[in-house]
Order: structure tokens, then sequence, then C-alpha cells
């Protein structure tokens, strides 16, 4: 199909995708939340603070939570209704965040302040970077970190090329997969945006060669913009890993302990360039988002577009509801995302998928002795020894750790999975890099 | 959803299908054919001393858990193996309480003293054999020839004493005197392959070792192909050396053993008093595998050299 030789980088994983259950189901609304919880602080960086106070009214898209720091973006309201109570609630992300609990009215009706920000042209790099920050943009994949920082890089570090992530190597979505289907001009557009803001010549749109619809989408959409390229990868695990990206990609490697900026490089990931899309061609901030609910334990797997705020609970109903005993339920994909102890937390900005596990598929194995088959350290992204960190994690001898590189594992969680003796070999080095950081600070 | 008791545990939440049984387990079954074979040439009396070392590997392994009050592992596979290896490493004429202590020696001495499964440095199969060379010197070198039963020498001994070379047919198929499971080169290196294909031994290990043997014996003016195909070197190269537990976990580590493996090898087989080598080969660089580990760390992702 295509020639061209996939790109790719060293070391690696090949799970059992099971994107099938979703990838051709095409994208719909959620139904409309009569609650929502919008939690203060969905990203990395410091919460947000109030500006709305119980019993206000709110519209969709008016911003009721304001970023006091630079690294923290403003949230808003999903639905038009009434402010209920400001209270602590838990997050997907397992921490406890004040939280604005909004009744719907059922009106939806849209906030004055959202009018389309005009032709990209006409605005420049210092504006396009405030309306992304006033958006409430950050980056979608996951991780969540406020995109306007990452689109403010110090002035001598020069950006000359933009990726976008569209490999979703997480088994399991395809929020991202069905976004570059169904909307792969928002995608392109946000791109230029990036572009414009950071002033970079170059764009290029990764994507595993496991979405050729994806693919011939993009693909139709670049062939006319001499400055954007498509990158087709490798279907490999963690293959959108922002550093194994820019290696595959661009063949640049960043060095340990730096960041893409200092290769010249950024990476955003396709659903963040399709929010900032939004931001700019209708002047909506990100208030809601694609998440794809999977698994065997949901009755119906669905690709939903879902407002901020909505409990795991009403989605999870709305795709008819579990399949058996829920095992595990989990925010995010099966390598990286996190398992919830109640299906009542809400969607927030990184939630890129709801997957449930039945129970037989919940359980771990017991852990054997390591026979030191070194697979581990064949598939480890990094290159790191995976069992020897995890070793001196076990121990408790963190200098040792730290001596075979612990801080600069990724926590892709390749090792874990590849284990034969099923020993929990990420989670160990977690707790390693945990540890010589505190010492760290300690110092 | 208050009666769901839902698992909380940290990522990945998805786990390869592979085990250290499934593993075991094909080490097993790649060896069917040697065994096979193995019988065949040598009579039953052999499939006595394989079941003979495979329980006494497994009986030692249990009282060893029993005393230390451990969980017993049987169903990890890795006592079966190393007792099935033992066993193919054996003359076929070998006194069956012989083969008793060999086991016990394998499984006691070679792993369970050093903490059990994946804490033994060397080999416990070569360790029982290097027990049993030492200990029962003249019954360990007895050999029968293939089929008929009668007394007769290795194809190394007829070279190195008598100067006669075996032909590569016979040396290919196993119909040549030796121990068990290491004459016939061809069934061993079918089992190889399937470990190959399984993914359960690095074809580094095999091919820098054998291809080490080759290129030396060739530089001394010996027959490489005759080198290759003669003693354990097939067993050892693609059963012993690629023992996960007790060689290189860096891929580099796994060219330096098996040069050095091979190196050792020639100098043994060509200057040395024993007709053999491979067991001290194997075994010394065992030893050398933590040092090993330690000097020949990756670099890891944009690290720059220093």
């Amino acid at each position: 199909m295509y020639k061209k030789k996939r790109l790719s980088f060293k070391g690696g994983i090949h799970p059992p995708y099971s994107k099938e259950l979703t990838k051709s189901i095409s994208l719909e609304y959620a139904l409309s939340p009569k609650v929502v919880y919008i939690p203060l602080q969905q990203h990395i960086g410091a919460p947000c603070e109030p500006i709305v106070k119980v019993g206000d009214r709110v519209k969709i898209g008016q911003k009721i939570g304001e970023a006091k720091t630079f690294v923290s973006v403003p949230v808003h309201s999903s639905v038009a209704g009434i402010v209920k109570k400001i209270t602590p609630l838990p997050t997907p992300t397992g921490s406890k965040v004040m939280t604005v609990i909004i009744e719907s009215d059922g009106s939806n009706e849209i906030y004055e302040g959202i009018k389309p920000k005009g032709e990209l042209s006409n605005l420049t790099s210092k504006e396009i970077i405030e309306i992304i920050k006033e958006a409430g943009i950050t980056g979608m994949g996951g991780a969540a970190f406020p995109t306007h920082v990452k689109l403010s890089p110090p002035p001598e570090k020069k950006i000359d090329t933009i990726i976008l992530n569209g490999s979703e190597c997480e088994p399991y979505l395809t929020a991202d997969h069905r976004l570059m289907v169904e909307y792969p001009e928002k995608v392109v557009f946000g791109l230029e945006v990036i572009m414009k803001a950071v002033n970079a010549n170059k764009g290029i749109i990764g994507i595993e060669d496991n979405k050729p619809d994806a693919i011939e989408n993009i693909r139709s959409i670049v062939a006319k913009k001499p400055n954007i390229e498509l990158a087709v990868l490798e279907t490999k695990y963690p293959q959108g890993g922002e550093k194994r990206l820019i290696d595959a990609i661009t063949g640049r490697k960043v060095p340990a302990g730096a960041l893409p900026m200092d290769v010249g490089v950024i990476v955003n990931n396709v659903g963040t360039a399709a929010a900032i899309a939004d931001a700019i061609q209708k002047g909506m901030p990100l208030i809601e988002r694609i998440v794809t609910v999977t698994g065997n334990g949901i009755v119906q797997p669905s690709n939903l577009i879902v407002k901020i705020g909505t409990l795991f609970k009403e989605i999870i109903e709305q795709c008819g509801g579990y399949s058996g005993e829920p095992g595990k339920i989990i925010s995010g994909g099966p390598m990286m995302g996190f398992a919830q102890y109640t299906d009542e937390v809400p969607v927030i900005k990184g939630t890129s998928g709801i997957l449930v596990l039945k129970q037989k598929d919940a359980y771990s194995e017991v852990e054997q002795p390591c026979i030191k088959c070194a697979r581990c350290v064949d598939v480890c992204p990094v290159g790191l020894l995976p069992i020897k960190i995890a070793n001196y994690s076990q121990k408790s001898k963190w200098d040792e750790a730290e001596a075979y590189s612990a801080l600069y594992c990724i926590e892709c969680g390749s090792c874990s999975f590849i284990c034969p003796a099923k020993r929990p070999l990420v989670q160990r080095i977690r707790l390693a890099k945990g540890e010589i950081l505190a010492k760290k600070r300690n110092k | 959803m208050h009666n769901i008791k839902l698992v909380v545990s940290s990522s990945p939440h998805i786990k390869d299908r592979d085990n250290v049984t499934k593993i075991m387990l094909s080490v097993v079954i790649a060896l069917i054919p040697t065994v096979l074979s193995g019988i065949f040439f040598f009579g039953l009396k052999s499939l006595i001393i394989l079941l003979t070392t495979i329980s006494s590997s497994l009986i030692t392994e249990v009282i060893f858990q029993k005393v230390r009050k451990k969980p017993i592992t049987l169903r990890d596979g890795s006592g079966l193996v190393t007792g099935l290896l033992l066993g193919l490493t054996l003359p076929p004429n070998l006194p069956i309480w012989m083969a008793v202590v060999g086991g016990v020696v394998s499984i006691g001495l070679g792993k369970m003293v050093f903490g059990g499964l994946g804490q033994n440095i060397f080999n416990p199969a070569l360790i029982g054999r290097a027990f049993l060379l030492i200990t029962f010197p003249v019954k360990m070198t007895e050999w029968l020839a293939p089929l008929d039963g009668v007394s007769a020498a290795t194809p190394l001994n007829l070279l190195k004493m008598q100067g006669i070379k075996t032909n590569y047919f016979d040396l290919l198929i196993g119909n040549v005197g030796g121990s068990i499971g290491e004459t016939s080169a061809i069934f061993i290196l079918i089992g190889g392959l399937y470990l190959l294909y399984r993914k359960c031994i690095d074809w580094r290990i095999p091919v820098s070792y054998l291809g080490t043997v080759f290129i030396m014996t060739l530089l001394l003016g010996q027959d490489p192909i005759f080198h290759l195909l003669s003693g354990g070197l097939m067993l050892g190269a693609f059963f012993m050396a690629t023992d996960m537990v007790t060689t290189p976990i860096t891929k580099k580590g796994r060219w330096i053993f098996g040069i050095g493996a091979g190196i050792i090898l020639v100098i043994i087989r060509v200057y040395g008093g024993y007709p053999e080598g491979v067991l001290y080969s194997i075994l010394f660089m065992n030893g050398l595998t933590p040092i090993i580990n330690r000097y020949t760390r990756s670099k890891i992702f944009g690290e720059v050299a220093k």
C-alpha cells in the first residue's frame, strides 16, 4: 500500500491492540449531562481559582476557573446552568481536586464572548498563544500539560519543526484515529496555527500504519500544503512517546534530560491541534473531547464526544452499561492509564479513553522469580536495564537505582508488559524515581 | 456500583501471555528430537537415565523448599529442564545411582544453595555433570557404540588419541559414541531453531560461540566442521550457553560470552588434556557473566558520550 519506509525507533513492544472494537465506529455526541463536575485542576501545573460562586448562572464556554500562574490554564463550563456546589472531589488522576458542580438547565445557551477569532493570517504569534491559553487548552494525549507553555520556548531555542502525534500507540484507544478520519482538516488547520505561533516552517503529522483510513484522509489534505508532511510510522508501542517519535520522524535524538525544543522540535497531539482549531475558528474553549469507551466490560464500545465534567458512570450507561461484572475501570489506555476505584469520576481534558476490563482480566498474575531472560532490556525504548533498577528498588537501594539511570525511565510499562515472570518492573522503577527525586529535593 | 469491587493497580494493565512455565516447556519440547534420537541410538537404558535425573532433580528441589519452608515451585518447569539437560549430557551406560547423585548435585549445589530459580551463577546441569566427571571419572568417560551397545570411544577421543576422523554424516545424525543427547547435531539444531523461533534464546550466543570455534579451529589448522559437529558443542551452544539465568542480559555481553566460550573450548580441545571443553568453557563464562553485565551497559537513549 505505502511503499515508503515505515519509520520507527529501537526497542518497544507489540501488545494486542484490541482497536477493532471501536476503530470503525463513527464519532457521536454523548447525551448532554444533567450535572457536570468540573475540576479546577485538570492539567499539570497550578490549580485554578474559582471565579463563580454557588448560585451563579453560567453558560457554555464561560470561564469558571482562572489560571493565576504561567504553568496553568483556565477551565470553562461545558453546560449552561446553575453552579450548585464547589467542593473537593476525586478526579481520574487519583487526587482530590476542588470541583465546580453545575446543574444543566438544558438550554445549551452559549456564552456571549464566544466568537470566531478571524483569519489566521491576521493573528500574531502572541495573540495565538493568548487565545490558546484562554481557551484552556492542554495536551490531549493524556498528560495534559498546558499547551501555551509548550508553545512559548525561550527565545534562544529556535523551533523549526512541529510534529503532530497521531500515532495513538496505546492499545484500545481510537479517539485520535476517528478524529483524523472524520475531521482531518481541523487537525491540519490546528497544525498551521501552531506553526504560525512558534514561527516554524515545517509541520509533520506522524501516524501509525494501522490506521490506513486516517493516513489517507490526512494525506489528501496535506498534499496541497507544501510545508506539511505526513510520516507513516511502524505500529509499535510506545511510538507516540515524544522523544521516540522525534527520533523516528526526524532522526534527531533529544539528549537525555533535555526537551524536544533543544533539538528544534515541538510535539503536540492531534487532539490538541483540533482543540486549537476550534479555539480559533469558533472561539470555543476546550469544553469537550473525544473519549473512546471500550473494553470487554462494555456492552457497546463507542467513540463519543463528551462534555468535560460528565461522570464516567453516565458515559458507560450510554454505551449499554457493563457487560458482566467490571473488574477494572481505566482512565486512558491499558499501558499508561489510571485504574479507578469508582465510576463516579468526571471526564477531564486528558481523558482519552474509558476502558473497562472484565474481572477475569483485572487481576495480575502472581510474581515469579526473575529468570534474567532480559526481555525487559530488549524492549526498553530508553535503553535502560529495567531488571537492575527494579531489583535495586526492591531492596531500597536508591543510589544504585539512580546510577542505573532510573530517572530517565519514561514509565511506558513495556518492561512490565513483556516480563514472563510477571514482575511489576515499571511499578518498582516508578517507586525508585519517586524516592530519588524526594532525596534530591531534601538536599 | 457500591457492590462492585474494582481492582486498582498501577499501569500497565495488560501483560504478555508468555510466562516462565511456557518458556521452560518450550525448552523441553525443543529437546524432544534429541531425546528420541538418544533413545534410538543408545537404547532404553538412556530413557531410564533421563527419567532418573529428572526425578532426582525434582525431588531435590521439593526437599530444599520443604526444609526452607518456601513455596513448592515445581510448576515453573525449571527443575524439569535442568534434570533433562543433565541426563542428556551423561554417558548412556552410567550406573543409575550416579545419575541420582548428578540430579541431587545439579539442583542442590547448582541452584538451591544460591536461592533457587534465577539466583544461581552457574548452569545447574553443568554443575551436576562437572561434579560427576570429577567424582566418577572412569564411569563418566565410558561410551557405547550406537545401536549395538558395545563400548566405544567418542569422535573427539578418536581424533585426540588415535588421529581417526569420524565422517560428517555419522556426526550429523548422531551415529557415534557419546553422551545420550550430545551426538546428534541435526536433531539438536532442529530444537535450537525452534527455540530461536519461540524467542526463548538469543541467536547471538550460538552464533558467536559456534562462529568462534569455527574460525579458531580453522586458523589452527583443524577441521572446523568436525569440531562443530562433535562432542557436546551443539547441545552446549543451543541449550546450555543460552540459559537465561546464567548468561549476560545485554546484547553486547552475549557476544562476549559466546566468543569467550568459543576461545576456551578450542584451547581445551586443541591444547588441553581433555578431549572435550564445552562444559568448562560455559561454566567459566557463567562465572564472568556478572562482570560482563556490568561493563556492557548500552548507552541510554540520547545519552551524550562522555
